[in-house]
């Protein structure tokens, strides 16, 4: 009984991937958040992603093929992410798989992307542990303990904070990654964090914690966590006179926190991937494409991201000569130097590329670019 | 020492909102035995009603303004009065003779149903809106305390609510029968009560309250998406049992002291993610050492 079942299972066991020698499109997986909590993340990467794949196909394609992308929407909740992934790969047999940007949900699809050996690029997830998972799994983007240094920096320096209380997403790997590193930077550079208070993401009241961050008398805030969670805190801690300024991490970047938060982000600052204003030749070609592609929309960071995802995969099938997954995988990890559109990308031996980080501050409504900082 | 009232202004204010919604449960579970497990989604539809009617209440009314604000509140709450009758009569009038447990899965089915419905993105989408300023957002200052505008309607729309409900249920004849039906259907009938108006009757006010809790929580917090209510509903269902189900006094009290604990837990560093969890933990200590609640009446069970 034992062998047969044995049988029965290996019997449907084909390898994940696509069939050697076959034609027509190379399919490539994306699991994106296009509805729910972090919605816009995944409308923006969708947008980069769709134009990247326009853009090489109407150049020739990859290795004498078309592109075609698949698209599977994560609805911003935990769970959903295995699912899609899973079967993005044994339903339809893709080649790679880009995405997503909150780490949480990277991390979920990051072992079955792992064990099918299909190579995942995630375009904008920051937090360490996501490439830890395995050797296929890939970012675009720099990681947190970078931009955790970034932001304890632009504190202590050009905010000139002494003692800032830090408000972190317990739910979500992003949030309490990025907390402490921005934690351990800032007491080495000799401040203190006066007091420290956690939330769940999409709660609504956050009136409790931000009476008890005013009791503490912080220079500063920071609040590594997503943009919808973001802005409401930024609205009720103006009504409840907290007048200090705010600071966040990439997860607050979306149309979304200034139309939530309206003036209460006014002022405020967070650091990021890219903005159009600042940036090589390549990123200004960009950002004229996306304008035209996308009916006049601005890019922003976690559309370039995920542009520069599909560019440097469609890159690394190139080099591989194939579509096999160890073979791109390998292909993957040797990418050097590449001219991306949010920097120059070198994969380095984590998996990881590191790239400059910028500062943008809240501006009219607007996000204005303040300082590249370098790695 | 200021913190400690700022918290409590922050606490009643959240725990008046679970009150009003701890209402409807406890006077649908008075005439009917169950738990209408769809109201946290009235809720949640009443504060969507308010996002709509605000910009045609503001075409002949200035935005911002308390009369406005008081407009857009009272549309809600009819159309919300208007939902939860809808609900009743589609999804628990067929089953009034069947087991009390039928009726309480269908009312799960009905919260998922309006949830999912709502998230469609023809419908409202799973995406959280800004909720519009009804009112003039001002705050005052007092001593180290900081109170919002919004704070303080909560608080007097909740108690203008009250004294009204207490009324209707205590002078009002609809309101006779509505305790008649919920002391004893059958002798009601005898007594010439029509059971599917008071019931009809009770779903509506119950609602409209819903809706007037949605509309000040989306006032307060300044979002709104459609599963705001599952967190929320949940909130105030407990709220309604602390208090004594069934008892509408006891309702609001539950809600305060929810409210309250909430808020207070949600300020200590260390256990402000655990604020939840706080407050479930007391409301099962209150219940442990008075199992029908803080103001319900034992109910002796008779062989």
């Amino acid at each position: 009984m034992t062998s047969f079942l044995a049988i029965a299972v290996s019997g449907c066991n084909k390898p994940a991937g696509e069939a050697p020698n076959s034609t027509g499109p190379i399919k490539v997986g994306q699991f994106a958040s296009l509805t729910g909590k972090e919605a816009t993340f995944g409308t923006s990467s969708d947008e980069g992603t769709t134009m990247a794949i326009e853009e090489i196909n109407a150049a020739g394609g990859v290795l004498g093929r078309k592109l075609q992308l698949l698209t599977e929407d994560t609805q911003s909740k935990p769970g959903e992410p295995a699912t899609v992934v899973n079967k993005l790969i044994a339903r339809d047999g893709v080649v790679a798989i880009l995405g997503e940007v909150a780490s949480s949900r990277s991390l979920e699809a990051a072992p079955i992307c792992q064990q099918s050996k299909i190579p995942m690029i995630s375009p904008s997830s920051t937090n360490p542990k996501v490439t830890e998972v395995g050797d296929y799994i890939f970012r675009v983007c720099f990681i947190d303990p970078f931009q955790g240094t970034v932001m304890a920096n632009f504190a202590t320096k050009t905010l000139n904070a002494k003692k800032v209380a830090v408000f972190t997403d317990a739910k979500s790997d992003y949030s309490k990654g990025l907390a402490k590193f921005f934690k351990e930077k800032f007491v080495a550079n000799g401040g203190t964090i006066t007091v420290e208070l956690d939330y769940n993401g999409g709660d609504k009241d956050f009136k409790a914690q931000l009476t008890a961050i005013k009791a503490a008398n912080p220079d500063a805030v920071f609040v590594p966590g997503y943009y919808t969670d973001a802005a409401l805190i930024c609205v009720q801690a103006k009504q409840l006179g907290l007048a200090v300024p705010f600071m966040g991490g990439d997860g607050w970047e979306s149309e979304k926190l200034v139309e939530i938060g309206q003036d209460a982000v006014e002022g405020q600052y967070f650091s990021t991937h890219y903005h159009p204003d600042v940036g090589s030749e390549r990123s200004k070609q960009f950002l004229q494409n996306y304008r035209r592609r996308w009916k006049d929309k601005t890019p922003d960071a976690l559309a370039a991201c995920a542009y520069d995802s599909v560019i440097v995969l469609a890159e690394a099938l190139k080099r591989a000569g194939t579509t096999d997954g160890p073979k791109v995988r390998d292909a993957l990890a040797a990418t050097k130097n590449f001219p991306a559109v949010t920097g120059n990308i070198t994969i380095d031996e984590h998996r990881d590329a590191s790239k400059a980080a910028v500062i943008l501050q809240v501006k009219d409504g607007k996000y204005k670019y303040l300082e590249t900082v370098a790695p | 020492m200021t913190e400690v009232f700022q918290q409590l202004i922050n606490g009643l204010a959240l725990g008046a909102i679970y009150g009003l919604i701890a209402l409807g449960y406890t006077m649908v579970y008075g005439v009917l035995r169950f738990i209408n497990f769809a109201h946290g989604d009235v809720f949640m539809l009443g504060a969507f009603a308010g996002y709509y009617f605000a910009p045609l209440v503001n075409r002949f009314l200035p935005a911002q303004s308390y009369f406005g604000g008081a407009l857009v509140l009272v549309l809600a709450m009819v159309v919300c009065a208007l939902i939860g009758m809808l609900i009743e009569f589609l999804a628990y009038r067929p089953l009034r003779n069947r087991p009390k447990l039928t009726v309480l899965i269908t009312a799960i089915g009905v919260s998922l149903f309006i949830e999912y419905t709502c998230q469609h993105a023809a419908v409202f989408g799973a995406a959280p809106r800004k909720f519009p300023d009804l009112i003039p957002a001002t705050t005052w200052h007092i001593g180290g305390l900081v109170i919002a505008s919004s704070q303080v309607i909560v608080l007097v729309t909740t108690l203008i609510l009250l004294i009204a409900l207490r009324f209707i249920v205590q002078k009002t004849k609809v309101g006779t029968a509505m305790r008649a039906v919920s002391f004893n259907e059958q002798a009601a009938v005898l007594m010439g009560v029509n059971i599917n108006r008071i019931i009809s009757f009770t779903f509506g006010l119950g609602s409209a309250l819903a809706a007037a809790g949605g509309i000040l929580y989306a006032m307060n917090y300044s979002s709104i998406e459609p599963l705001m209510g599952v967190q929320t509903g949940l909130k105030a269902f407990v709220a309604a049992v602390v208090g004594g189900i069934g008892n509408l006094p006891g309702a609001a009290l539950g809600g305060l002291i929810l409210g309250i604990v909430e808020t207070f837990a949600g300020g200590i560093p260390g256990l402000s993610n655990y604020r939840d969890g706080i407050a479930f933990a007391i409301l099962i200590l209150i219940l442990l050492f008075r199992p029908s609640g803080l103001l319900g009446k034992p109910q002796v069970e008779k062989v």
